[in-house]
């Protein structure tokens, strides 16, 4: 036996080195291993949080669960990863999850320098400013000289140093990494602002102790499109990721919910609504899904309209207006490509 | 013997690579290097078609783009327009800072709580003992953010600091750090500056020759008072005659935060505090170590020369132990170092902040933001190995 140990050692040497990251593709991963994982915050009302039963929830959550009632007819095969602002993009570039679901603003370089291809807005912010009403400060032009909490490896971080320059002031940065930090730091008065997207101060907002003692500035320094995002080279997996989100948002203009999809699909006269749901055509195929991919996930979570409402409506806590996310045929931006 | 397994004919098997005493650690080593080699290439390969894979390439050139962001402290002049480098170049000076004033006061604290845990005062040294054991058992992290927690939430907002002054007009103690007055520097301080600078040279000089006087007169000047003239008289001269070049800039209250003035900001103190107390557990340990292996004759010796408990420490005891503790403190000083990349959990922006945190997010270069992070920090901690070294050959044994 003792002869056998070199030879072994040598074989495991080299059977080492011929590993790779062998990349197939996303779908058939994602289907063979039964689970979508999916990268989410670590924690922001409304957006994606855990609940008292520790089960994930919110808005970018929903989007997850889905994607993977479409892909796996599941809702709840979805394996959440909790990322920070910092290590979202390595999480999704090194294959550690299929999708990044994480309030993550759609940029130039994002898009063509990291190598992702975002899949669609899912809701239209800006950057805002949150101060303690007894400041007395109205406007963010008075904000000069004041500490600012920041988050780190988020767009807001430039968009922050842009503002401050164009307008002329000064600021100084207390740079936090998890949006929980940012909000320790600001109740203990270790800066005067939070700044984040104007949803995201909404949602820390809602779980101040006093919501009415702090005020969100009227100014909104940038524009936000919110959306998730997958890894480039996989075009199939991106159409699925991004007609899923499509679907959401045609269902909530055909009037399809969550209770009516079986009977829209059985009776609607709306030849997209049939196609959509799956009664007539063979959508679902072109992107390797069955064909009642979209019924599936619409039956889950609801459409667009049903999601943003259980999650940031006005009757939750977060208390966000519809505003620039209303579909575009009542006065927002929500336009989503027809489905033929 | 094992001679006697080797062939009458000395004819060469190749079996006998494994079998023959004379040849198997040859075979080994070669084997061992082989191993580490390709796992090494491995790792490379698998890096480099990866990252082909993902269609990224690999150069350095986005260090020279706008950073685009802003730093809280820093020690050089950076806004966001400067490059990449500029803020990875803040990052390694806020790193070097800290890791200085950590490594400072550690063993400052450090050599007094390892000696007094040797105190024969039973309270003093079991206090010293549950210190060192409460601090070295806990984990950094979390020292360093309950530091942090305690600094934010103690100290009062710099509306209620301008209110509650340490000292009037010049020292305010917020919860967002310290502010105390900064100099400012007119045309010709280099004077004032070239002058001191001559001046503590001198002192070395002076030092020098009155110990040389005293070993061959038996002489002794107040060598203490003539050093404090020295250090004082030639450059206070210097000021006023180069016209006060020299000023003090105090804060003043604004209306967020203090104005003007030298901040020293909450992160900074948090971590050093933090680095400091923890890191001086290890150093007491060091201390006690290098004392206790000095022999007890040594001080009984000095104890009948008549010296006293204080001068036999300080004369006979620790300059012998410090041949023991230099060696573990040179890995203590590098543990500082490597530890204060701990800066992120509480906002102080090290080179692990900008170069690898925040200049690595936004350009997602993660290879080549971490290559150079981790040759840094390679570089740093060689440097100070090196200086500590040559510290260890001039204190350590001369073999005669």
């Amino acid at each position: 036996m003792k002869k056998m140990i070199l030879p072994v050692a040598l074989g495991a040497a080299f059977a080492a080195t011929s590993l790779s990251a062998a990349s197939a593709g996303t779908l058939e991963d994602v289907q063979e291993r039964g689970k979508l994982r999916c990268a989410v915050s670590t924690g922001l009302a409304g957006f994606s949080y855990t609940d008292e039963n520790g089960k994930w929830q919110g808005f970018d959550v929903d989007y997850c669960r889905a994607v993977a009632a479409a892909v796996l007819g599941d809702a709840d095969a979805v394996e959440f990863s909790p990322t920070t602002g910092k290590t979202r993009f390595t999480a999704l570039a090194s294959g550690e999850v299929d999708i990044l679901s994480r309030n993550t603003t759609w940029t130039f370089s994002r898009d063509a320098d990291l190598k992702f291809t975002f899949l669609g807005v899912s809701y239209y912010d800006g950057q805002g400013f949150m101060v303690k009403k007894s400041l007395g400060v109205a406007s963010a032009k008075e904000l000069d000289g004041a500490t600012v909490c920041i988050q780190t490896g988020t767009t807001t971080e430039l968009n922050l140093s842009d503002y401050f320059t164009a307008e002329g002031m000064s600021y100084e940065p207390l740079s936090i990494e998890t949006n929980t930090e940012g909000r320790a730091n600001y109740l203990a008065d270790a800066c005067d602002v939070y700044t984040t997207d104007a949803s995201g101060l909404a949602a820390s907002r809602a779980t101040f102790e006093n919501a009415d003692d702090h005020i969100v500035l009227p100014e909104i320094i940038s524009k936000e499109p919110l959306g998730p995002l997958v890894r480039h080279g996989d075009d199939q997996w991106a159409d699925i990721g991004r007609w899923v989100l499509n679907a959401l948002k045609i269902a909530e203009e055909k009037g399809i919910t969550a209770a009516n999809a079986d009977e829209m699909a059985a009776n609607s006269k709306d030849p997209e609504v049939l196609r959509l749901l799956g009664a007539s055509g063979e959508m679902g195929a072109s992107v390797g899904l069955g064909n009642d991919f979209a019924l599936v996930a619409i039956k889950a979570v609801g459409n667009y309209g049903e999601v943003f409402e259980r999650h940031l409506g006005t009757q939750t806590k977060v208390n966000l207006a519809r505003g620039l996310n209303a579909m575009w045929t009542e006065g927002g931006l929500q336009y989503a490509p027809p489905f033929r | 013997m094992s001679t006697s397994t080797v062939p009458a004919d000395n004819s060469f098997q190749l079996s006998q690579l494994w079998r023959d005493a004379r040849y198997r650690s040859y075979t080994i080593q070669i084997i061992a290097l082989v191993v580490a080699l390709s796992v090494v290439m491995m790792l490379i390969s698998n890096a480099v078609e990866n990252l082909e894979a993902l269609g990224k390439d690999f150069n350095f050139g986005f260090l020279y783009e706008p950073a685009g962001y802003d730093i809280g402290q820093v020690l050089v002049n950076y806004t966001s327009a400067s490059g990449h480098w500029k803020a990875a170049l803040v990052g390694l000076l806020n790193t070097l800072l800290v890791a200085f004033l950590a490594c400072v006061t550690a063993t400052i604290i450090g050599v007094f709580v390892g000696v007094l845990r040797l105190s024969n005062n039973w309270v003093v040294s079991r206090l010293m003992a549950v210190y060192i054991e409460g601090v070295r058992n806990v984990p950094l992290l979390l020292q360093i953010l309950a530091w942090y927690a305690v600094f934010i939430h103690v100290f009062p907002t710099p509306k209620q600091a301008v209110k509650a002054p340490v000292i009037e007009g010049a020292v305010y103690a917020t919860n967002r750090g310290f502010y105390i007055p900064g100099l400012t520097f007119d045309g010709g301080y280099q004077i004032v500056v070239a002058v001191l600078l001559a001046s503590i040279a001198g002192i070395f000089v002076f030092r020098r020759w009155a110990r040389q006087r005293q070993e061959a007169t038996g002489q002794i000047l107040p060598v203490g008072y003539i050093t404090l003239g020295i250090l004082i008289v030639p450059s206070v001269l210097a000021y006023f005659a180069a016209g006060m070049p020299i000023g003090l800039d105090y804060p003043v209250a604004g209306r967020f935060n203090l104005k003007g003035g030298l901040k020293v900001g909450t992160p900074l103190i948090a971590l050093w505090f933090a680095l400091s107390i923890y890191s001086a557990a290890f150093v007491a340990e060091i201390v006690r170590a290098g004392i206790m292996a000095i022999s007890k004759g040594q001080t009984e010796a000095a104890y009948a020369l008549g010296l006293r408990p204080r001068r036999t420490m300080s004369l006979v005891v620790l300059p012998q132990s410090l041949r023991i503790i230099i060696p573990p403190m040179i890995s203590n000083y590098l543990n500082i170092t490597k530890n204060s990349s701990l800066a992120i959990a509480v906002g102080y922006m090290d080179l692990t902040g900008t170069l690898g945190g925040i200049t690595l997010n936004q350009t997602g270069r993660e290879m080549e933001c971490m290559l150079l992070l981790m040759a840094t920090y390679l570089l740093i901690s060689l440097s100070i190995s090196a200086v500590m070294n040559v510290y260890n050959e001039s204190v350590k044994l001369k073999g005669r």
